[in-house]
């Protein structure tokens, strides 16, 4: 049970980080912690104690295989975080070409 | 099976891959080709919607049939109401497509907003035929992505400000929705919406899965701009090129939020009144803070954004009325009204919110401002726009012929029957204020008379026109919906299949 909370605990660190830091790349930073804790609650979800990879043997049909299905979620999951990184990098080197500056506090031409 | 459901997917894909292949070498090819595959699928969405009726029909991703009754393939479910939405999507977005086709011409690399255009569509498609959570995480990844990349079209300061405002809470939002699939995967060991459902049926723990519909919910309501979650909406929507502005408020919060939440929270989970209650109550502050906060400002796309939260609080409120009644168990009439206010609602808040920011746009393009203060006396220049935008007002308004009036009426009713009188209340007054607050977008835009004179100029090029002249048409057709012959046909099919809670899971799990 502990791996799951301290799992959970990962993500509660990554949102602090978003709500907390001022510079865009640490916000970046903080937003990839909290998508890899949910990756490894994916990942920690499929794992069976003792397990082996799902491969059938027909010579022995009962052996104690992990769950494949979390690891193709993982793995999907993995690019689409990798699209939304590169999306959010390329918009903050674009925002520090006009303001000269990854402070947030400085970018605040939307008020209302 | 059904085998023409993936092409409401396939289409847009295979439209923005060869948009971006073709459009460097042949010139035009880009707008009309995406005009074309829109129009294709807002007709072929008509098609679905006036055959689909009560049936509902099924494709299973890769031909896998289901293992003792257990579904392993990725299924693609039609039925009501996936129709009703597919359509909004659909038809929006072919007006949208076509009015680019003048709007966008002063921007540059026009093949990245038809294909990013064809993406976002093929996403929302996708959320909305998925019968699989995790693929519906996918497809709103997809649809989600593209638009960041088209709220930040224009790359100057303020869109890019609203562009990772946008990315930030959007990126939190997806990652609450995946935090909440894998709990639910945990439990259930599956992720077919119909199965999962099937499993909470024989018995759940109760506190656990409380923790997993917050989650949901919290991530959904993220993207659906739902009032404690909307800070994004305002910077986002006002940012973004006008027919986008259209899409996004018009199409994408309800199909990547509102649709999702109807359906899990009616379908998959089984319906608890605490939560009910809650989804009511943000859907009540949505609606009250929504329109104050819309009602002193003076930047026109702005103001409309706020609307935008402002009449979701009214969807959310009528289907969290119809699911408060349904988890209590009692007058199962009355549930179906509110929830048939709540999809009406959103049909019609399609149709004419779509219609505002075309010509929110069109007032853009001529004069160049979004400020109010700035303009004045344009109803003698530019006809067309001010006509369609004033039916479009009166609508959103709820003013009697047009569709507003008659969903905000079905709400209003529903909330008197099921003893909600304050809710009742709240609702008449908030739709008086949104009344107060279009008529000073009237007056200030179209007849106010100020020193800086616009004789020169002109009406907006004619896609602009047509698309604007069929949303307002839309807006009065739409409010034939009210009446009994074609309510049958079009709202019933999606309020059974909603407040039924055995019929969705029963139909795909028998299969």
């Amino acid at each position: 049970m502990i791996v799951y909370l301290l799992c959970f605990l990962l993500f509660l660190v990554g949102l602090y980080g978003v709500i907390t830091r001022r510079n865009l790349v640490k916000i970046a930073i903080s937003m990839s912690v909290m998508e890899f804790s949910t990756f490894l609650l994916f990942a920690l979800i499929g794992y069976v104690d003792g397990g082996v990879a799902p491969i059938v043997d027909p010579a022995d049909p009962v052996k104690n295989y992990v769950d494949p299905l979390p690891q193709a979620l993982v793995l999907t999951a993995i690019v689409i975080g990798l699209a939304t990184t590169a999306m959010m990098m390329a918009v903050i080197i674009r925002l520090y070409r006009k303001y000269g500056t990854f402070d947030i506090r400085e970018i605040k031409s939307l008020r209302g | 099976m059904n085998p023409l459901i993936p092409l409401f997917v396939v289409i847009p894909l295979a439209g923005a891959f060869l948009i971006m292949i073709l459009g460097r070498f042949i010139k035009d090819f880009n707008k009309y080709f995406a005009s074309l595959a829109l129009l294709v699928l807002a007709i072929f969405s008509i098609y679905c919607l006036a055959t689909t009726g009560d049936n509902i029909s099924l494709y299973k991703v890769g031909g896998w049939e289901p293992v003792n009754m257990v579904p392993i393939g990725i299924y693609m479910v039609m039925d009501g109401f996936t129709v009703i939405v597919l359509c909004i999507i659909n038809i929006v977005g072919f007006l949208s497509v076509f009015y680019s086709i003048s709007y966008i011409r002063r921007f540059t690399a026009e093949n990245l907003f038809y294909a990013l255009f064809c993406l976002m569509i093929g996403g929302m498609n996708g959320v909305v035929l998925s019968g699989d959570l995790f693929n519906i995480f996918v497809f709103l990844e997809i649809s989600v992505i593209s638009s960041y990349a088209l709220v930040a079209f224009g790359v100057e300061k303020n869109e890019l400000e609203a562009s990772f405002k946008y990315q930030v809470l959007g990126g939190l939002a997806s990652f609450l929705i995946l935090f909440g699939i894998a709990l639910i995967y945990w439990k259930t060991k599956t992720l077919n919406i119909a199965d999962i459902s099937r499993v909470l049926k024989s018995g759940y723990d109760r506190s656990f899965y409380l923790f997993v519909e917050l989650l949901i919910l919290c991530g959904f309501g993220l993207k659906a701009a739902i009032i404690p979650f909307h800070a994004w909406l305002p910077d986002a929507h006002s940012s973004a090129p006008s027919p986008i502005s259209a899409m996004l408020s018009g199409v994408l919060i309800k199909a990547v939020g509102i649709y999702v939440i109807i359906r899990l929270f009616f379908n998959m989970f089984a319906v608890s009144e605490n939560m009910s209650l809650l989804i009511t109550t943000l859907g009540t502050l949505s609606m009250v803070i929504g329109v104050f906060l819309a009602i002193g400002q003076w930047d026109i796309k702005r103001l409309l954004a706020y609307h935008s939260i402002s009449q979701m609080g009214y969807v959310v409120l009528s289907v969290g009325i119809g699911m408060i009644l349904i988890s209590r168990g009692e007058r199962p009439d009355i549930a179906a009204l509110a929830v048939a206010g709540g999809i009406f609602h959103l049909i019609n808040h399609a149709a004419f919110k779509g219609l505002l920011f075309l010509n929110a746009g069109s007032i853009e393009y001529t004069i160049g401002t979004r400020d109010l203060r700035e303009m004045g006396g344009l109803a003698k220049s530019m006809p067309a726009t001010s006509a369609t935008s004033f039916i479009a007002s009166l609508s959103i308004s709820g003013i009697p012929p047009f569709n507003g009036f008659f969903s905000k009426l079905i709400i209003i009713i529903a909330a008197i029957m099921a003893k909600f009188y304050l809710l009742a209340l709240l609702a008449v007054i908030v739709s008086i204020i949104t009344l107060a607050s279009f008529m000073k977008f009237q007056r200030y835009a179209f007849y106010n008379k100020t020193e800086n004179n616009h004789k020169e100029i002109k009406e907006v090029p004619f896609p602009m026109k047509f698309s604007m002249i069929i949303m307002s048409l839309l807006c009065i057709v739409l409010s034939l919906l009210a009446f009994p012959g074609i309510r049958d046909v079009i709202l019933m099919p999606a309020i059974d299949i909603l407040t039924d809670p055995v019929k969705y899971s029963s139909f795909i799990i028998g299969n």
